[in-house]
């Protein structure tokens, strides 16, 4: 066993509606949408038209600078439509399904005992591909590019994160066949980040990985922390990372040999009546999850993903492809009186003008949306670096990035960041600087550079 | 607050573009945005935000000077009637003589500051920032009590233009702009800023203070300025009346000083404030304090003239010292902003303080230009910081290969 890795550096973010390890019953959807957007990098390009018929792991799309690299629909139905945006940009496919789960035919087998190649193939053509994402530019890996490890983080520590333990429950079986497949894809090693507090039962028992163990505050669970401090990304370097959820999907479909895109999720936050886990499928419209579950639904805000990095949707919204949280929290569209000078007991800051840090750390806050705040330029000083566990000097990255200077994010370590790592520091902000966009915008502009 | 909230809803539409009042856009968006806290909401990146914002900082800041501030307003008084022969019992009467002298200086620094901010904010099309409002309560606070408003105007409208906005406005400035406004004071009007005359008010404000004359035999200098001018080898500090100041008397503050610097007690208040709220940083509030100790202890052994023989506690209680390490060399914007370079930024503003006072006798003191010129250094000092943290990254991967 590996050596503790103790983060010190990090804030946990305590939110009312919390689920328990329960499972609510939730009627199966019969709408689905596949955003493009949700796979950083790709260039769609559509092979259904309106009203064909399609089965689970049927193609939907495939990326024009990778053409091997499909997109498969996670039911079978019919395309009900192709929703196209300014300049004809696919906004998403919409499938209605029919309730059949008919699947394509997927090869059953133990990827351990193919060949790189054949697994790569299979990974390609299957759609499993794209839930492997890439450092740097964290966007869906480039299959042209070999890369030096593979890195899963087996826990979330994000705010309201599910527990993955719970969630892989029993399925040993379907992790290693999807950790088998992956192995096939690197010559280095696979890593799996597990929390010393978990009982990580599935991990420990996988065969053929690098298990490391953590301890800290969120992010500890961010991949991209973990991956620095096993193994960080140098330039030219790539490391791939999968979510332990997706593995299993991997693996089902190697197990049974057909397509299951059941997916298991938390439904939490405040303004939740019963936070709890959901079975569900990946891309599912979330409506009837949201129906008569939601305390005052005409000022909430549906989050699909966490709080500090999730997307917002609408109450009729879908399901993120990388998600295995929704959240719904009291939207912030209040003025509120003089609330800079107020002594604020119910709100959250980690500053320690504010009474929060006296209050004790297991107090629960009931956080809304509002932003609390004008933006301003950088005022206040290592505010970022107490929330960024990396050897990083997080707000001269950030800069760098707003000066657009390629070289300076290189030796900053833009190569080893996703916007999701700075997700705490725009939350500790108090300039409200949007850090995660920058930080895309910047990853977005280096790739285009280095084309 | 319903009401008010109505009312400003009702007249928000004259202040927006095409409106009546479009050209006081900034002055009321700057009083809304006080008033009540934005209704803004998460669009993208994090759906929360921690509450603290610039406002909240600030007026942390603020809260933190006022100690300093109340005890410099009856200090002013205190002086005034010392020296005048007056009944010092009379705490009303020296606490409307502070502030008949020290309210006007507040109110012109305000106004001036604050008229450009809306001006630049105004014509920026942004939102009023906040930064004055520390700025121009630190302007009144570093000047002798006998500074006139109108150079006070000028210099806050020298140092809130060019040390400010031509960088860009709040958080944008190299130097800390209320030592730029009292070096722009220093080095203008020398016999305004110092000299024995100007640290205590001798004659009557607005008809306060009585008309009694000042006394014989007074002398009105600062402490650090009787050692400048000591023949002794170790100079006898003392009050305005003459009479020996003990390591107390500079630890309370009722001597001669710039309003707001006398009381080392009044500052100990404010950076507790500071330091406990996590405002200020206390890398750099500690090191500026070992900096200076220990370069005045360095001159205390070698004892070559009064200057150096001020034992080096006092080195740390007298003049601007204490009010420049807690409240100007913590400045973030001007600081170093990087962890490591706290040390370095306080450490060497503390060392060339001391070494200003003791090897330059034209400065009694020595914080206003150690703040200002390590505000010059501060990027250096950060660019060594974060070349560190690019060699580890370069070495780290040149290991690899």
């Amino acid at each position: 066993m590996a050596e503790l890795i103790r983060i010190k550096r990090g804030l946990d973010i305590k939110l009312k509606g919390k689920a328990g390890q329960i499972f609510g019953k939730l009627e199966p959807a019969t709408l689905f949408s596949v955003r493009p957007d949700d796979f950083q990098g790709v260039k769609p390009k559509v092979v259904v038209k309106e009203g064909d018929a399609v089965k689970a792991g049927t193609v939907l799309f495939y990326d024009k600078e990778n053409p091997e690299m499909k997109f498969v629909s996670p039911v079978s139905g019919t395309v009900l439509a192709v929703n196209r945006g300014d300049r004809r940009k696919v906004l998403d496919l919409r499938i209605q399904s029919d309730g059949a789960n008919a699947s394509e035919p997927f090869e059953k087998c133990d990827p351990s005992k193919l060949s790189a190649e054949k697994v790569k193939e299979i990974m390609l053509s299957s759609g499993f591909w794209p839930f492997i994402k890439q450092r740097p530019y964290d966007i869906v890996a480039d299959p042209k590019q070999e890369p030096k490890a593979i890195f899963i983080s087996g826990f979330d520590t994000a705010p309201l994160a599910p527990e993955y333990d719970y969630i892989l429950e029993g399925k040993l079986e379907e992790f290693q066949l999807g950790v088998n497949a992956l192995a096939k894809l690197t010559k280095g090693k696979v890593h799996i980040g597990i929390n010393i507090e978990n009982a990580s039962k599935v991990y420990k028992g996988t065969k053929g990985v690098q298990i490391h163990e953590f301890e800290g505050p969120h992010p500890t669970g961010n991949v991209g922390v973990q991956i620095h401090h096993i193994d960080p990304v140098n330039k030219g370097e790539v490391v791939w990372c999968v979510n332990p959820q997706d593995v299993v999907t991997i693996g089902t479909a190697f197990k049974k040999g057909l397509y299951d895109f059941s997916k298991i999720i938390i439904l939490a936050g405040s303004c939740v009546k019963k936070p709890a886990y959901y079975r569900t499928t990946y891309f599912a419209q979330l409506s009837n999850l949201f129906e008569s579950n939601v305390l005052n639904p005409e000022n909430a805000r549906f989050i699909s993903g966490n709080v500090l990095t999730g997307r917002q949707i609408a109450p009729d919204g879908f399901l993120g492809a990388y998600d295995s949280q929704v959240t719904v929290i009291p939207e912030g569209n209040q003025s509120e009186f003089l609330g800079w000078i107020m002594p604020r007991l119910k709100k959250f800051s980690v500053n320690h003008s504010y009474f929060s840090w006296l209050l004790g750390s297991s107090k629960e806050y009931d956080l809304d949306t509002n932003i609390n705040g004008g933006q301003r330029a950088f005022i206040m000083s290592g505010e970022y670096d107490k929330v960024f566990p990396m050897d990083i000097l997080p707000e001269f990255l950030v800069k760098a990035i707003l000066a657009k200077d390629i070289d300076r994010m290189e030796q900053l370590g833009i190569y080893e960041v996703a916007p999701e790592d700075f997700a705490l520091c725009e939350f500790v902000c108090t300039s409200k600087i949007e850090t995660q966009r920058v930080v895309r915008e910047g990853l977005d502009f280096l790739r285009k550079e280095m084309a | 607050m319903k009401a008010l909230r109505n009312f400003l809803d009702k007249v928000k539409p004259n202040f927006e573009e095409g409106g009546k009042l479009a050209m006081f856009r900034s002055v009321f968006d700057g009083f809304e945005t006080f008033l009540f806290v934005p209704n803004a909401t998460a669009k993208q990146g994090t759906h929360i935000h921690d509450c603290i914002d610039s406002k909240r900082v600030m007026s942390m800041v603020v809260i933190a000077l006022i100690p300093a501030l109340l005890f410099g307003i009856y200090n002013v008084g205190y002086q005034h009637y010392l020296v005048t022969g007056q009944d010092l019992s009379d705490v009303c009467g020296i606490v409307s003589f502070g502030l008949a002298a020290v309210l006007p200086k507040i109110f012109v620094s305000y106004m001036v500051g604050l008229g450009i901010e809306f001006v630049v904010a105004q014509y920026k099309k942004e939102e009023i920032q906040e930064g004055f409002l520390v700025s121009g309560m630190l302007i009144p606070m570093i000047v002798p009590v006998d500074c006139p408003l109108w150079m006070l105007a000028v210099a806050t409208a020298f140092s809130v233009i060019l040390a400010k906005e031509v960088f860009g406005g709040t958080g944008m400035n190299i130097f800390n702009v209320a030592l730029i406004a009292r070096a722009f004071l220093f080095f203008s009007y020398p016999t305004a800023m110092s000299g024995d005359e100007v640290w205590i008010a001798t004659d009557p404000i607005l008809g306060l203070g009585g008309d009694a004359s000042v006394i014989d035999g007074m002398t009105g200098a600062t402490a650090l300025g009787q050692v400048a001018v000591a023949e002794s080898a170790v100079a006898t500090i003392t009050d305005a009346m003459g009479n020996p100041l003990t390591t107390m008397d500079m630890f309370i503050g009722l001597i001669p000083g710039s309003i707001g610097e006398t009381s080392k007690l009044a500052i100990l208040i404010g950076a507790v404030i500071l330091l406990v709220s996590g405002i200020a940083s206390w890398k750099t509030m500690i090191s500026v304090f070992v900096g200076g100790a220990l370069t005045a202890y360095l001159f205390n052994t070698i004892g070559a003239s009064p200057v150096m023989n001020l034992p080096w506690y006092e080195h740390l209680l007298l003049g601007g010292f204490c009010f420049g390490a807690v409240f100007m060399a913590t400045d973030p914007v001007t600081s170093a902003r990087t962890e490591c370079g706290k040390y370095v930024f306080g450490f060497l503003v503390g060392v060339i303080a001391i070494v200003i006072r003791v090897m330059n006798p034209g400065f009694p003191e020595g914080m206003m230009l150690a703040i200002l010129l390590m505000n010059l250094f501060a990027p250096l000092i950060d660019f060594f910081v974060v070349q560190a943290n690019i060699n580890r990254r370069l070495k780290r991967a040149n290991k690899v290969k």
